[in-house]
């Protein structure tokens, strides 16, 4: 018996290192060499090269344009995503499953679709072009939405919808509905309910939401690149990155390298404070059990 | 139970018309309705020009292409999803929290610095690209590349779709299976895998939903030959698009839609499924 048993703990032992050593080594090659070899492409015509590739005025277009689909975006998200957590945990009514798989749509669809769409909705032969050519009329002004900002920004909105409800609606499901009941049979109003009751068990979910949400917002490439079309106006940074990375001279390319490394930064961020948000909640859930 | 029924019905926690409103209208706004459009769109084609456009050599060639290049890197992912989330559950070792951080590195890395690098990379000129070539295997410009970018973005979603079933699964099991004698992999085929099943079915569903529309990384490995068919459906549609040849994207976003959303249900029926089984005990 005892045989057996040594036996069979060398066979684990040497089940658990083969293991690890798989994921290890599929991790370093699929997800940690990339990495590396941004950042030595960046860098390949030295420091000098890789911040004057930074501060043309393209990169810097871009980086505005960037932004400011990335802001609003996050706002308009937000605001949708603490809504409709609310609406999908606190309350249970008919058609909620088909809700919540609709609200994850822009997930599983191609983001070359979500362009096309506001295409086909605003473009010349779009069905509510007549809509916005009246309101210029009426008003005087000039909005254009494909190939202009706002197409952008209605695209980086689209492709991240989801974001921020998907992180709050499982903690709020785990939580339950009884202390909001609670509250509101003493008779707090929905508001306070909110801000004293739900909002400081979310809080953490929610800030890892809007992390998320910005970090796929500053990246999107698919949707954004059907409605925008003019380099150093309405380019966001991964679409600078494709015209320096197609322009195909060895110049170019690194410069490429070189704005995605500002990227890869900020997916760097993005995972570090991701794992220090999991381990609060999971050293503060285990310390709950503990009690 | 009728008492419970009816408390739910009365809704104590205020906010139900105000959020119900704001979500619908929010949704509708910036997701249903542009989405809609596609679809109007493309009944303004007849269906004999719409069949002949979706059937036309170089469209089915592209799904051809994404949908089995999907399903490849899916599989793949699948089986290391599955030894990831094995590994990261079950065992302790230095630097597990790195491995588990990094796995999320595809979601929050642009699509298209993913791709570049990738391209790069596989390319005769990259490394490891340059020893693969020299031992004749040539990864970028071929299907073999898109594949392994597919792969790159998808592993994510199978590791986080076991990982949580496999960390609730009771060690109980485990342990009378072995004490009635089971050998360790019978234990695993008999008692934990049918377990896995569904998640792991779930990851598999989700990195293919995703592979089949994906652009952004794929487009520069895939060097999107059509002699070679290496064109994926996100590409064909793009090209349509700067050819304003709006109609034909029209007709294959909507082929491509209709595959999003059969696969998007048939996740959701196998959750659904799972969870019923499982609230069952």
């Amino acid at each position: 018996m005892e045989i057996h048993d040594k036996k069979e703990i060398k066979a684990r032992k040497r089940t658990k290192y083969i293991l690890i050593g798989i994921s290890v080594i599929f991790i370093v090659f699929l997800l940690v060499l990339p990495i590396i070899s941004i950042i030595i492409n960046s860098l390949k015509q030295g420091f000098e090269f890789y911040f004057s590739a930074l501060s043309t005025d393209y990169v810097i277009s871009s980086l505005g344009v960037t932004l400011f689909a990335t802001v609003i975006s996050v706002i308009v998200n937000t605001a949708f995503g603490v809504v409709a957590a609310w609406l999908l945990t606190k309350f249970t009514f008919r058609g909620k499953h088909v809700l919540s798989t609709l609200i994850d749509v822009p997930f599983s669809i191609s983001p070359v679709i979500a362009g096309l769409a506001f295409i086909m909705t605003f473009g010349r032969l779009g069905w509510a072009n007549g809509i916005i050519e009246s309101i210029n009329n009426a008003l005087g002004t000039d909005i254009q939405i494909v190939f202009a900002i706002p197409g952008v920004v209605l695209a980086t909105i689209f492709v991240t919808f989801p974001f921020v409800s998907r992180e709050i609606v499982p903690v709020l499901n785990s939580v339950g509905r009884d202390e909001e009941e609670a509250a509101a049979i003493m008779g707090a109003g929905g508001f306070t309910i909110f801000r004293k009751v739900t909002f400081p068990h979310i809080k953490w979910a929610l800030l890892y939401g809007v992390i998320l949400c910005t970090a796929r917002a500053l990246g999107e490439f698919g949707a954004v690149s059907a409605l925008s079309k003019t380099r150093g106006k309405t380019f966001t940074l991964p679409l600078e990155i494709d015209a320096l990375y197609m322009a195909g001279s060895a110049d170019s390319i690194t410069a490429a390298f070189a704005v995605s490394s500002l990227l890869v930064l900020i997916a760097v961020v993005v995972l570090i404070l991701r794992n220090i948000l999991e381990f609060r909640t999971k050293s503060r859930n285990s310390t709950r059990k503990d009690k | 139970m009728v008492l419970k029924k009816r408390a739910k019905q009365v809704r104590v926690i205020p906010g139900y018309r105000l959020t119900f409103g704001i979500t619908v209208a929010m949704l509708s706004l910036l997701v249903l309705i542009p989405l809609a459009s596609v679809l109007v769109y493309s009944f303004k084609i007849s269906p004999s020009e719409f069949w002949s456009l979706i059937t036309a050599k170089n469209v089915l060639s592209a799904f051809g292409t994404s949908i089995v290049c999907s399903a490849i890197a899916a599989f793949i992912n699948a089986v290391f999803g599955l030894i990831l989330a094995w590994v990261l559950v079950k065992y302790d070792f230095p630097g597990k929290r790195i491995l588990d951080g990094l796995i999320e590195l595809p979601f929050a890395l642009p699509t298209a610095v993913a791709g570049i690098t990738l391209s790069k990379m596989y390319s005769d000129t990259g490394f490891p690209g340059s020893y693969l070539s020299s031992i004749g295997i040539d990864v970028s410009y071929t299907h073999l590349g898109i594949v392994l970018a597919l792969v790159f973005i998808g592993i994510p979603f199978t590791v986080r779709a076991v990982q949580p079933v496999l960390e609730k699964i009771d060690g109980q099991y485990e342990e009378a299976a072995h004490m009635l004698g089971s050998s360790r992999r019978r234990t695993f085929w008999k008692v934990i895998f049918p377990e896995l099943f569904p998640a792991l079915l779930t990851g598999f569903g989700l990195a293919l939903a995703r592979g089949i529309g994906e652009y952004g990384s794929v487009i520069y490995i895939s060097g999107n030959s059509a002699k070679n068919g290496t064109q994926v459906v996100s590409y064909v549609i793009m090209q349509k698009l700067e050819r304003t040849k709006y109609d034909e994207a029209a007709a294959i976003a909507l082929v491509l839609l209709i595959i999003s959303f059969v696969l998007l249900f048939a996740i959701n029926i196998i959750q659904i499924r799972h969870a019923k089984r499982v609230s069952l005990r």
